[in-house]
Order: C-alpha cells, then sequence, then structure tokens
C-alpha cells in the first residue's frame, strides 16, 4: 500500500465501527457480548471431540452421527448457528479425510468451534486441495502414499467433522478419557487422535 | 465472481503457520468485528450471509492478502453497512482518524444466467459435469472444478442458493451434492491418484453426464 492510501488501524477501524452503530442506537444491549461468549464458551472442539468419544463407545449412536450428524450432534446438545446440516466423515485405515474452505473459511461452529487461524490462512484454502500429503506431512500427519486422502471443500452448507480412527490399546476407557485424545485438529483432519 | 478469494489450487503459496494453544481471538477488536457482524445479520437485518460472503470477495485482492481474518471481517460489515446506507464512511473515517478501506462496488450484472432446479436432479453415483460458469458476482462453485467431472457422493438438502441470494434475486432453494473428483482430473501431472477432492456444489451449477 502507498504513502497515499495509508490505513487507519483495524483496531480503530472496528472501533469507529461499534461507537458509530452504538450512536445510533442500533446495537441491542448485550447483543455483542452475547455472541462473544458464545463463540469463546458454548462453540469449542471439545464438543466434537465428546460426539466422537460416543461414537467410539457407542454403535448405535456412531451410526445415527453417520446418517444425520446433525441430529446426533443435538442429542448431545450442540447445535445452531452453522451446524444447521452437519455431515461426519469416518475415518478408515486405508482413507483419511481432511476439511477446507477454499472460499471464506467455513466451518462447523457448534463442535468444531471457531476456525484457527491456520484454517483461515491464504496457504492452507490455496494448497490443501491440491497437495494435501504434503501439506499434512509439514503439519507432522505423514501419510504412507497406500493411504487415500479425501479432501472435503466446505462450499456450500453443508459443515462437516471427521471422526478419526479409535487409538489402539484404549479398550475400556471411557468417553471423558477417550474425548481428551480427539483434538480439534483432528476433528478438521490434519492430525490423528492421539496415541496412547 | 473470479475473485482473490478463490484460492483453491493456487500455487505460489509457503508453509502453513501454526501456532499451539490458539486462543479463540488473538485481541479484543477480533471478537468486536466477528459479533458486529453476527448483530448485523442477526438483530440488524441489514444484509444476509451470502452478501456478506460477496462483500468480502470484493476487496481489493492486495488489500485481502495483506488483511487478517478480522481485517478482512470488518471491512466486509462496514462495506455492506456503508452501502446499505446504515453508517456513512465520513462518520467512520471521522472516528477512526485515517483511511477506512472498503470493498469494491458489485458488479452491474452479479448473477449467470443458472435456470432454478427446484427438484433433485441427480442422485448417488452419477456422474456430473460442473459448468464453466463466470459469473461476476457471488457464486460458490470454485474455479478448481469449473468443466470438470465427478461423481456424486451424497445429496444434501435443499438450500438458498447464494449465487441469487448475495444479489437480492428471487429466493430459490436447491439441493447440493457432495461431488468427488478425482485429484488427477483436477491438476492433471500435479495430481495423485490416491487422493481426491470432494465439492459440495448446488443444482443448477451442474449437468448430467452419459446416460
Amino acid at each position: 500500500m502507498s504513502e497515499k492510501t495509508k490505513f487507519a488501524s483495524p483496531q480503530a477501524r472496528t472501533e469507529a465501527l461499534q461507537e458509530t452503530l452504538a450512536d445510533k442506537g442500533l446495537i441491542p444491549d448485550g447483543a455483542l457480548e452475547g455472541v462473544i461468549h458464545m463463540a469463546t464458551e458454548d462453540w469449542d472442539p471439545k464438543n466434537g471431540a465428546r460426539v466422537v468419544a460416543r461414537a467410539w463407545c457407542d454403535l448405535e449412536f456412531k451410526q445415527r452421527l453417520l446418517s444425520d450428524a446433525t441430529s446426533a450432534c443435538a442429542e448431545l446438545g450442540y447445535a445452531g448457528i452453522q451446524g444447521e446440516y452437519i455431515v461426519a466423515l469416518e475415518d478408515e485405515p486405508t482413507r483419511h479425510n481432511v476439511i477446507v474452505c477454499t472460499q471464506c473459511s467455513c466451518t462447523a461452529w457448534p463442535v468444531l468451534g471457531l476456525p484457527p487461524d491456520w484454517y483461515k490462512s491464504p496457504e492452507y484454502r490455496a494448497r490443501v486441495v491440491r497437495e494435501p500429503r504434503k501439506v499434512l506431512r509439514e503439519m507432522g500427519l505423514d501419510l504412507p502414499q497406500e493411504i487415500a486422502i479425501r479432501v472435503w471443500e466446505t462450499s456450500a452448507e453443508t459443515r462437516y467433522m471427521v471422526i478419526p480412527l479409535r487409538p489402539a490399546d484404549t479398550q475400556g476407557w471411557s468417553e471423558q478419557k477417550l474425548a481428551a485424545l480427539v483434538t480439534r485438529e483432528a476433528l478438521v483432519g490434519i492430525a490423528l487422535a492421539k496415541s496412547v | 465472481m473470479d475473485g482473490i478469494h478463490d484460492l483453491g489450487g493456487m500455487a505460489g503459496f509457503g508453509k502453513i503457520t501454526y501456532e499451539d494453544n490458539e486462543p479463540v481471538f488473538h485481541a479484543p477488536w477480533h471478537a468486536t468485528a466477528f459479533a458486529l457482524n453476527l448483530v448485523s445479520v442477526g438483530a440488524l437485518r441489514s444484509y444476509n450471509t451470502d452478501e456478506y460472503r460477496h462483500s468480502i470477495e470484493r476487496m481489493q485482492p492486495i488489500h485481502y492478502l495483506q488483511a487478517s481474518y478480522y481485517e478482512r471481517v470488518l471491512t466486509g460489515v462496514a462495506t455492506l453497512l456503508v452501502e446499505k446506507h446504515v453508517v456513512s464512511l465520513a462518520e467512520l473515517e471521522d472516528r477512526a482518524g485515517g483511511t477506512f478501506p472498503l470493498a469494491m462496488p458489485n458488479a452491474d450484472n452479479p448473477m449467470a444466467d443458472l435456470a432454478p432446479q427446484p427438484v433433485a436432479r441427480f442422485t448417488v453415483g452419477d456422474r456430473v459435469l460442473v459448468k464453466d460458469i463466470h459469473p461476476t458476482g457471488h457464486t460458490r462453485v470454485p474455479r478448481f472444478c469449473r468443466g470438470k467431472t465427478g461423481t456424486v457422493l451424497h445429496v444434501a438438502p435443499a438450500f438458498s442458493f447464494p449465487d441469487a441470494a448475495a444479489h437480492g434475486g428471487a429466493f430459490r432453494k436447491e439441493h447440493t451434492y457432495h461431488v468427488e473428483f478425482a485429484s488427477i482430473d483436477l491438476w492433471a501431472n500435479g495430481g495423485s491418484e490416491t487422493e481426491s477432492v470432494i465439492v459440495d456444489l448446488w443444482d443448477s451449477y451442474l449437468e448430467g453426464v452419459g446416460a
């Protein structure tokens, strides 16, 4: 940007917009705080982790999750904005799933939380559809060539979550203990569930 | 529009920066910008989500790539609120104490001529061709799959057609399809036999292949 087009800082611009709307009485009391509370407290990848752990322990729940993830997630209380139509993608020993939104950064907020910076970066959005194996390797997940990779582009209203493979040697574990193995990265598919 | 936002498959980008234990928001203004959008869509009903996505797509490409995610959010929200006369650019710049960049205006004829498809025309297993369209307004058909043939894996419910909703077009709902494209069909020699990309595409973006 040239000197001529030097911008006010994004923070100053945000505050200017907020104050201008507030002066006009257009921001209902508590509205901004309510949204921020949802984003920081309610939408959490721990929710998705609980869904995965339930699916690992309960075959009937897993079948419901695979046939209608929106309802299955709602059973655990996870629903709402950007969770109107959720589809769960089950990893298999020979096929791995990974999620991206090349166009903006759409994500299933109720179960994955707001997306992290790497997911929103131009680098991830540009590259993972074209060279997923290389991107995953760079991010610490080295998948051999014989494991197929499906990259799911969130270009419409479906919001995806990955059901990673259950780690070995976790028989008899409680859902709570299993859920701690499932990270946001595993729910997007750039990592596996933690091994034990 | 064939804009900077349509990044899928673009070459030249480097490694992805990964931050351990990343917070939901890195600064209070990020949270405010995010919340201003939801309040503008929800409580104020100033615009819809498709208009919002397109307002970010209309950012000048150099600004788009230099801006953080929440600066893009802010720019999209402010652009629409100025365009809808909820606020004026002058009052924003006065308060901000400097230039407040907005996105570029909407195209004159933003919508491609795509006939509405209220009934699902395709089913699982069908081979479908993505129309090679280049609308000058909002669309959700990524460039990398236009003109390519894939296979329907799943039929999703009908959703509002974004190309129309972003531009005040008549409300219409169409089913979307999870269409799988072989990597080698998308990227030729740069593709891999064991990789594929599934794109979620509205019915009217597609046409049937063979019988």
